[in-house]
């Protein structure tokens, strides 16, 4: 590895060239935040296989680069874009090219009053204070040395706001592609979604490339969900089989609040999600659900965290893994019941399908629980394809392919057919049984 | 719950623990603290061979370079290693031939206890290798065993007639480097129990050892080895109360299980020591490591504990299924109450071909204390048509007590078949209704929900133990309920 230079020392080293090139969206504010997450970045180690956070997931593939920051505009054909939008879904679309917003490629609905749709950079001119209120508040942020490295490089991201009583009733797409020609470069989506009291919006958050090049995202989303807000949010994860993506989503819920995600990742050499939902206060409902389809030499790890730090709550946890070839799955649920969140449930089930030998998974549902009147379970189980389901297809004289695209879809169907958007459930079906049965 | 029925469950939950005691027996001791010296003397009071102390130095020196563990869920004071007696033996022991012979002072322990070795040779047929703090004092059909070609001996007398048999043996499952505390066990153990049955054997009768933790400020170092040969079995028991006492104690003790072709063992334990006041002081510190390893095809090693003592207890015990066809299981009961903390599970590692393991793990916290169940099921790449089935249940008894999982699950082939399932829940408002309805005072009924939670692993215990369980269960868990 000639000239890479260490991956810490080249973050600190281009900083300042990232912040010139911001020229006067450099506000005070702003240069205050980066500034002091550089410093975090900077006293942050390193993660290594002996941080129980990081015991399954070796970063240094990551290391062996110098991802390049990108500050000029690139473009991309609106074409192009349409391939990736879900078939007779009426949609709001806001394209994101190398992190950074496109109004060529965006497009609006009409929309109630008050409600913005946009890039941060964007809200960060117009409504300062908004930004200012909900950017960056959660303090875990400060401790995890990718999130501090997105707050350094804070440019932009998606920014949604609707306020008190709105509802938004088509769903916002955003689209995040990375397109580079030989360049390997970093971008660092920081995406800020906030539902006022008693509003409703759904999100899907849609990460793509134009080619299978090796580039690394870094993203970070952070969403407060205010007072009888309901939120439903999908990520769709579909980089090119040689990016990194590493991403963090910070959900914050109040009274009565309604957040739910489902997170379906398929691309990426190397993926590390981290999920946590806080509860804020009394009567809220949670749910994570999330599928992981990976093959080859993927490496796919999601950690999630639902904080039950007040009474009266549920949460609901699914996720689904399906791995093939030489893959590598993770997955870390923790569940922590805080002393007196009284009257919590909170399920969680983790259900994992190998279908070759060296594919291996890694899962540890955690449940950790300081008070005595809660319901919590986790379940978790790791097995192969029924042989006899299997064999029952093929007596009836389904070709064995077939028949194992569909056990594959019968399988994942918990969690996807709990995703609200029916376009977006055809097309993960499509995409499972075309797949499977080749 | 009504607030007379909490007092209730309070009043009962501060009972104090009722087998304390301290046995005055003069006891020969070395002075407090660790170096070379002491190691060499321990070996010399027990008049080893040469390549014992060359073992247990070398785990020494290894052991310096290490560092205590910090990553369990549970906190205690900083343990001073330079402040505990490494040895200590009960004084005047020459070699006994009956139970004549035996302090009397000792015998009434025993007695108090409830586990008179008369009654149990008379009765139960239970031969019993007591262990008296460091050295064991009687041993009880040990002739009939002899006849079998068994050998149930003090590891000490182990050391001496079985030299072969503990060089061959001694750290192949628990190395001399393992982890912090095996390494300071393979430096300064006192004594333990060995045991070996011969091929094609059965064991005619369950084999017993009673621990003790007597001398203050001794810290009991046990080492137990116990191998069945192919087509052997063995039940064995190991059973602990201990004595009252106001600074922590430290308990640091190795176990290593080995079966060969188609040979079996089940380990049992009851532990019951103290575990501390109501207000969490004092109690032992009960870092142990056990661990079988099924060497051979179709055979099985079976452990069931039931933890109700201990301010802390840390331990996993493991089953290394290398032989095709081995079984692996765990049965677990731990009680944590007033201070008490436990972060115990276990591991099961499946290396051989249609390998299976079975884990039951039934947490109780109440009052102030923390449960944590903590296990790895490792499916190794060659590890064919594994299967494995695990349950941790946790029952919270009481609004300052916490109950936690870990359980890791690492599946490195595809024809491996794994479940785990957890829950945690408190005591069903509807079933005490329920038991209250047919004129069951809630403290009984209580403890008849919690009898029927950990049924289950209670009756894998054998006979003659889960008598003794239930008494002891009764004191530090029923006791607390109900």
């Amino acid at each position: 590895m000639k000239d890479v230079i260490n991956f810490k020392e080249w973050f600190l080293q281009k900083h300042n060239t990232f912040e010139d090139s911001l020229n006067g969206e450099n506000t005070y504010l702003m240069h205050q935040i980066r500034k002091e997450a550089l410093e975090n970045f900077n006293e942050l180690p390193l993660p290594t296989l002996k941080d129980e956070d990081w015991r399954y997931t070796n970063i240094s593939p990551l290391l062996k680069y110098n991802f390049n920051i990108v500050t000029k505009d690139a473009k991309i054909s609106n074409d192009t874009i349409q391939n990736y939008r879900f078939n007779n879904l009426k949609s709001h679309l806001i394209v994101f090219v190398n992190g950074q917003f496109s109004a060529e490629n965006s497009k609006l609905l009409n929309l109630p009053n008050g409600v913005v749709i946009g890039s941060l950079s964007d809200a960060i001119k117009n409504n300062p204070e908004i930004v200012e209120k909900y950017f960056n508040k959660n303090t875990t942020n400060n401790h995890q040395i990718f999130a501090a490295l997105s707050t350094a490089y804070t440019k932009d991201g998606a920014f949604i706001y609707v306020p008190e009583g709105k509802i938004v009733e088509d769903p916002i797409h955003i689209i995040f592609i990375t397109s580079s020609k030989d360049e390997k470069i970093i971008t660092q989506p920081r995406n800020l979604f906030i539902a006022g009291k008693n509003s409703q919006l759904t999100i899907i958050e849609h990460y793509i490339s134009d080619k299978e090049n090796i580039y690394f995202t870094n993203a970070v989303t952070e969403i407060i969900v205010n007072e009888n807000a309901v939120v439903d949010h999908v990520k769709l994860q579909e980089e090119s089989k040689n990016a990194f993506h590493i991403a963090r989503m910070e959900v914050g819920q109040e009274r009565n609040s309604n957040f739910t995600s489902h997170s379906i990742s398929l691309g990426g050499a190397l993926t590390r999600n981290n999920i946590n939902a806080l509860f804020n206060d009394e009567g809220s409902e949670c749910t994570l659900n999330g599928l992981f389809l990976i093959e080859g030499e993927q490496l796919f790890d999601v950690h999630t965290l639902i904080d039950h730090a007040k009474p009266l709550c549920n949460s609901h946890e699914h996720y689904i893994g399906i791995l093939d070839n030489k893959a590598r799955g993770v997955f870390n649920g923790k569940v922590l019941v805080r002393p007196d969140a009284q009257k919590t449930n909170a399920f969680q089930k983790n259900k994992n399908i190998i279908l070759s030998d060296q594919a291996l998974i890694n899962t540890k549902p955690e449940l950790e629980i300081f008070a005595d009147d809660v319901k919590c379970s986790h379940g978790a189980t790791i097995g192969q394809m029924d042989e006899e389901a299997k064999f029952y297809l093929r007596s009836r004289g389904i070709a064995d392919k077939t028949a194992t695209a569909i056990l594959i879809r019968a399988f994942s169907s918990d969690v996807i057919k709990s995703i609200k958007i029916k376009q977006i459930r055809n097309y993960l079906d499509e995409l499972l049984s075309k797949r499977f049965s080749q | 719950m009504s607030s007379t029925e909490v007092k209730k469950i309070e009043e009962l939950t501060n009972q104090d623990y009722k087998y304390g005691f301290v046995t005055d027996i003069e006891t020969d001791s070395l002075p407090k603290g660790l170096n070379e010296d002491i190691i060499s003397q321990i070996s010399a009071k027990k008049d080893e061979p040469e390549f014992m102390l060359e073992w247990r130095l070398k785990a020494y020196r290894h052991w310096l370079t290490m560092k205590e563990p910090h990553w369990p869920n549970v906190k205690y004071p900083e343990i001073d290693y330079q402040e505990i007696v490494y040895y200590s033996a009960p004084k005047n022991l020459p070699k006994l031939n009956s139970l004549d012979e035996v302090d009397p002072e000792l015998l009434k322990t025993y007695e108090k206890l409830g586990i008179s070795l008369e009654e149990q040779k008379k009765l139960t047929g239970v031969a019993v290798d007591a262990v008296f703090d460091s050295v064991s004092v009687a041993t009880t059909f040990k002739k009939s065993l002899e006849e079998l070609g068994i050998i149930f001996s003090p590891f000490s007398e182990a050391v001496k007639e079985h030299p072969d048999l503990i060089k061959k043996y001694l750290g192949s499952v628990v190395p001399y480097t393992d982890n912090f505390f095996a390494t300071l066990n393979s430096a300064v153990f006192s004594d333990g129990s060995f045991v070996y049955i011969p091929k094609g054997v059965r064991c005619p009768m369950e084999l017993s050892t009673y621990f003790r933790i007597n001398a203050a400020n001794t810290g009991q170092f046990e080492r137990t080895l116990i191998i069945a040969d192919e087509g052997a079995y063995v039940s064995y028991l190991e059973g602990c109360t201990a004595p009252m006492r106001d600074e922590n104690q430290l308990h640091a003790a190795v176990v290593e299980l080995i079966t060969l072709d188609n040979a079996q063992i089940k380990y049992s334990t009851v532990q019951n020591w103290y575990p501390g006041d109501k207000d969490g002081k004092g109690g032992i510190f009960n870092f142990v490591t056990k661990r079988g390893a099924c060497r051979g095809v179709n055979s099985k090693i079976s452990w069931t504990q039931v933890e109700t003592g201990s301010a802390i207890t840390w331990k996993y015990p493991s089953c290394i299924l290398q032989g095709d066809n081995s079984v692996g299981e765990f049965y677990s009961v731990a009680v944590t109450n007033n201070y008490q903390q436990a972060d115990t599970g276990t591991k099961m590692i499946h290396l051989g071909n249609n390998t299976k393991s079975t884990i039951i793990s039934k947490g109780i916290s109440a009052g102030h204390g923390q449960n944590s169940y903590r296990g790895l099921v490792k499916v190794s790449k060659k590890a064919k048509n594994a299967r494995n089935f695990s349950q941790c249940d946790s029952l919270l008894i009481g609004d300052k007590c916490g109950a936690h999982t870990f359980p890791y699950l690492e599946i490195n082939n595809s024809s491996a078949h794994v479940e785990h399932e957890a829950t945690t829940s408190k005591i069903g408002e509807d079933q005490l209704f329920y038991l209250n309805q047919r004129g069951i005072d809630t403290e009984n009924a209580i403890g008849l929900i919690v009898n029927g939670y950990i049924k289950e692993v209670l009756a894998e215990l054998p006979m003659e133990f889960a008598v003794e369980a239930q008494k002891l269960l009764s004191i530090s868990l029923e006791g607390s309920v109900g």
